[in-house]
């Protein structure tokens, strides 16, 4: 298990170096100037050349590359333009949000997902089962912006039942919980639909294994045999489809940010970019293509830990 | 069957399931009857595919979702589990029925240790984890599986094929069942594994003193192992009795001509070797008559528009011929 | 379900085509007097903020949805092909590199790499059309290395290549015709995915640039005055519901028809 780790990391700490590569080397291939597009218009061409020099564009881009892994490795991802912190400062203050809000956005997801799937696998066939697997495809199908304007519409405009704007009161946690209520579920129900298949899948392949007739055999109960045996063996892949699940969730994340005026560092890159706040929009992209590359990896060495066959011989 | 023997443990009568399959309907037992002496060790032998696993999961009350069972009851211990309510089924599975499956390596569940499995079938028994565990470690070392306590702890793939077999026979002897079904607990180890699970369940057998009900197409086997032994072919008994009767006085065509074509029993070299012609009937579109019909050398007339009921062809032996007599 | 999906993807195809029959309202002209109007009959689905039809806009907007999903499709799929084949076909050293460039391609949330190509090259449709390849490129190529893989020791391609056939001969007359197939389902999978980026991206403001309309830059408009009146925002989101529904529905189907393997029932 310990060479598989070590083998896995290395393999994502790879993979996010050649990324960050490929992100430094859009600027070079992308034609045009981009000093002329992130200042806009208006700028002079002292200010474009001044740009140039203070942001390395103008060096080869080997260099450029070297010089942004020697920053990152320091934690320096730049300076903010308009604020003149750090960037890492910036984007530091608000990943909290956006954390929180995927977190509850899987919650939603597993906590839904995981039963509707079990149930529809034991009941196969039934008019709940054709029912649910409708329901998966459609909320797989429809974007999540989508889902959340029409919530916020129906939920908060119309029927006021939850608020609008905002991350709740600092401090107040009952409040906070309150404010994620909306977000969390549209950025979530997309994956309730892709784990309830999943686990679904799953359970039958299981259900239909020697082991599982062996255990009725013995006379357990069908609880036992679903939860402790079945699903135990169920869960493995779809905790890898998970880790996958928060890339796409992180995107869910900026349309559930801007929808709700949630603070987060979805809010914080569409902001600069509209600012043209260049260096926090490359430092953001960073860190939560680094958070991504992270959480897959976890998920793929969770999902080794949590089977003992492969657990044992790697 | 004697006057004054006990009653059998397991006694079925008049069997028959159909599984509804988009061929059509697949008569896979067809008014089987047998019976499994209580404290004896009956063994049922038959090609594949003459309805051996369907007996045994319509004996568990497990037969699967499209097949059902269209007549007969299979009374065990007085208890028709034909009638009986899927709970009081539940009930008697792992506590006075136990099982020991064909293949071990996918019998155990992969991601729970052996502890695990061993001591959550022990769940009716109201003992304490402890106390369950002890009695694990306990039946592990009877089926002769080293340093018992620690391997609790490990998963079924840190175990060979034979151990894990034996794993599972400790896990069919911890019910402390009044039937224990082994369902061709060896046709997937090779032979010396075999000869050594074979002597294992002899020796439990004694020592516990339940009922077997052993299936397997290893006519060698069943003669070393087994009391008494009933014939199946193609979803009927075609005849049981003794152990003496069947292998020295075979009564049935059928039966003859399996112990004739069983490798075990050839004495001189030869370049063929024997079997019987023909092929099995289809069971979704039966003969008339006798099932055996089409490949026996000893039939008439009869044999074509009339199927045979069993009938005794010596004390405790009975045969479903018409032709078949007692003597070899 | 095939059935349902088939007709909305009709329907959308149907309005996209036929925008300026079904409507005679121009999506563009503004008629400010006519604003937040709700749905009538003068006005399908209601106007906007600035008294433009809906109902017009949204036809219009389907025009730019379907010409970025088929656009990107092609290119996304031309290139999927090629890598996946070069991959799988060609040396190791080749399939591990572009392995490690997909995979590092992969490892962007799709909306971050919007946002930082659109940073860098302004928004427009090109702009759409390029996070769109480069998002749905990975996947096909993958699923072509892996088929191509599997062929390459297939006897019929053995026995071309001892024959002497061309690399372009294998590759293009035994494999490809092989691998299309699954191929295409995959890729009417992902037309909802399609539909879906390039609406994100026109109601973040990176797309087409206003006036010209397009569905997600409508939904937009009607996030943004929704207090003043939920229609056009009901507007916006409608059509994007009906097209990723349908082609989802049509692409699950079409799966289940002619790829039992991709089957998820047993």
């Amino acid at each position: 298990m310990l060479a598989y780790a070590l083998k896995r990391t290395g393999l994502a700490v790879i993979i996010t170096a050649v990324a960050l590569i490929m992100l430094i080397s859009m600027i070079q291939i992308i034609p045009g100037d981009p000093a002329a597009v992130l200042l806009g218009p208006l700028a002079s061409p002292t200010m474009r050349a001044h740009f140039r020099v203070e942001m390395g564009l103008d060096q080869p881009v080997v260099i450029q590359i070297a010089r942004f892994f020697g920053r990152v490795v320091t934690g320096d991802l730049g300076t903010d333009v308009l604020t003149n912190r750090p960037v890492l400062t910036t984007v530091a203050e608000q990943l909290p949000f956006t954390l929180a809000l995927i977190a509850m956005g899987i919650v939603w997801s597993a906590a839904l997902g995981v039963p509707m799937g079990c149930y529809a696998a034991i009941h196969r066939g039934s008019l709940i089962d054709r029912l649910a697997g409708l329901l998966s495809v459609s909320v797989i199908a429809v974007p999540s912006f989508v889902i959340a304007i029409y919530s916020l519409l129906i939920f908060s405009v119309a029927l006021g039942w939850f608020p609008t704007i905002g991350a709740g009161e600092n401090g107040h946690l009952g409040d906070q919980l309150y404010h994620l209520v909306l977000p969390s579920l549209a950025v979530g129900l997309g994956w309730v639909g892709y784990l309830a298949r999943i686990v679904r899948a799953s359970m039958l392949e299981v259900l239909g294994e020697n082991h599982i007739r062996m255990a009725r055999a013995f006379g357990l109960s069908e609880a036992t045999i679903t939860y402790k045996y079945a699903l135990k063996i169920a869960i493995i892949p779809t905790v890898v489809v998970l880790g996958i699940g928060i890339g796409n969730m992180i995107s869910g994340a900026v349309f559930a940010e801007i929808v709700f005026a949630r603070p987060g560092v979805g809010k914080l890159i569409y902001d600069s970019v509209v600012t043209r706040n260049y260096p926090v929009v490359m430092g953001a992209v960073v860190v939560t293509t680094g958070f991504y590359v992270l959480c897959t990896l976890a998920a793929d060495l969770t999902a080794a830990w949590l089977d003992p066959r492969v657990r044992q011989n790697l | 069957m004697k006057q004054d023997a006990p009653a059998p443990v397991l006694a079925v009568r008049d069997l028959s399931v159909d599984f509804r399959t988009a061929r059509g309907r697949l008569r896979a037992l067809r008014h089987v009857s047998l019976d499994v002496p209580r404290g004896g060790i009956m063994g049922l032998v038959g090609e594949s595919g003459c309805g051996k696993s369907t007996l045994i999961s319509a004996v568990l009350g497990l037969v699967a979702a499209n097949g059902e069972v269209t007549s007969g009851e299979i009374r065990f211990d007085g208890d028709d589990i034909v009638a009986m309510s899927p709970e009081r089924l539940r009930a008697l599975r792992g506590d006075r029925l136990s099982v020991v499956f064909q293949d071990p390596m996918t019998a155990l569940n992969p991601v729970l240790s052996i502890g695990t499995q061993m001591t959550a079938i022990q769940y009716r028994t109201g003992r304490s984890r402890d106390e369950r565990q002890a009695r694990a470690a306990e039946m592990l070392a009877r089926v002769k599986i080293p340093d018992p306590k620690a391997r609790l702890a490990q998963y079924p793939h840190q175990f060979s094929g034979g151990m894990r077999q034996r794993i599972c026979i400790a896990m069919a002897l911890l019910a402390e069942p009044d039937l224990l079904i082994a369902d061709e607990p060896t046709t997937a180890l090779d032979a010396t594994l075999e000869v050594q699970v074979i002597n294992l369940l002899k020796e439990l057998q004694a020592e516990f003193g339940c009922s077997v009900l052993f299936i397997s197409h290893h006519l060698g086997v069943v003669a070393e192992l087994c009391d008494q032994v009933a014939v199946m072919y193609a979803g009927e008994v075609v005849e049981r009795g003794s152990v003496r009767d069947i292998f020295h006085h075979a009564a049935h065509p059928y039966a003859r001509k399996l112990l004739e074509c069983d490798p075990g029993r050839i004495r001189t070299a030869t370049r063929n070797l024997p079997s019987i012609p023909g092929e099995l009937p289809d069971l979704a579109a039966l003969p008339q008559g006798c099932i055996f019909r089409a490949r026996c050398d000893r039939s008439v007339e009869r044999c074509a528009s009339e199927a045979p009921a069993e009938r005794e062809v010596g004390e405790g032996h009975l045969a479903a011929c018409h032709v078949a007599t007692g003597a070899g | 379900m095939g059935a349902l999906g088939l007709a909305l993807v009709l329907a959308v195809v149907f309005g996209a085509l036929f925008a300026d029959v079904l409507s005679h309202y121009n999506p563009i002209k503004l008629a400010v007097r006519d604003r937040f109007l709700p749905p009538g009959f003068e006005h399908l689905l209601g106007t906007d903020q600035l008294g433009r039809d809906l109902f017009a806009r949204v036809l219009h907007g389907g025009r730019i949805a379907l010409w970025v999903a088929l656009v990107s499709t092609s290119m996304g799929l031309a290139g999927g092909l090629v890598l996946g084949m070069a991959a799988g076909y060609g040396p190791r050293w080749l399939d591990s590199l572009l392995i490690l460039l997909l995979d590092a391609l992969r490892s962007f949330p799709t909306v971050m790499l919007a946002l930082a190509l659109v940073t860098l090259v302004g928004p427009s449709l090109g702009a759409v059309v390029l996070v769109v390849v480069l998002a749905i490129l990975p996947s096909y190529a993958r699923v072509v290395r892996a088929q191509t893989l599997s062929l390459k020791s297939a006897e019929f391609v053995l026995s071309a290549r001892a024959l002497g056939a061309p690399v372009t001969r294998v590759l293009g007359f035994h494999i490809l015709p092989n691998i299309i197939g699954p191929l295409l389902i995959l890729v009417s999978m992902d037309i909802p995915v399609v539909i879906t980026i390039e609406a994100g991206m026109s109601f973040l403001g990176l797309g087409v640039r206003p006036p010209t309309p397009s569905w997600g830059s409508i939904l937009n408009d009607g996030f943004a005055f929704i207090r003043e009146s939920p229609w056009p925002a009901i507007a916006g989101g409608l059509p994007i519901i009906v097209a990723t529904l349908g082609f989802t529905f049509l692409g699950e189907t079409l799966r289940d028809e002619f790829d039992p393997k991709l089957r998820r029932e047993p």
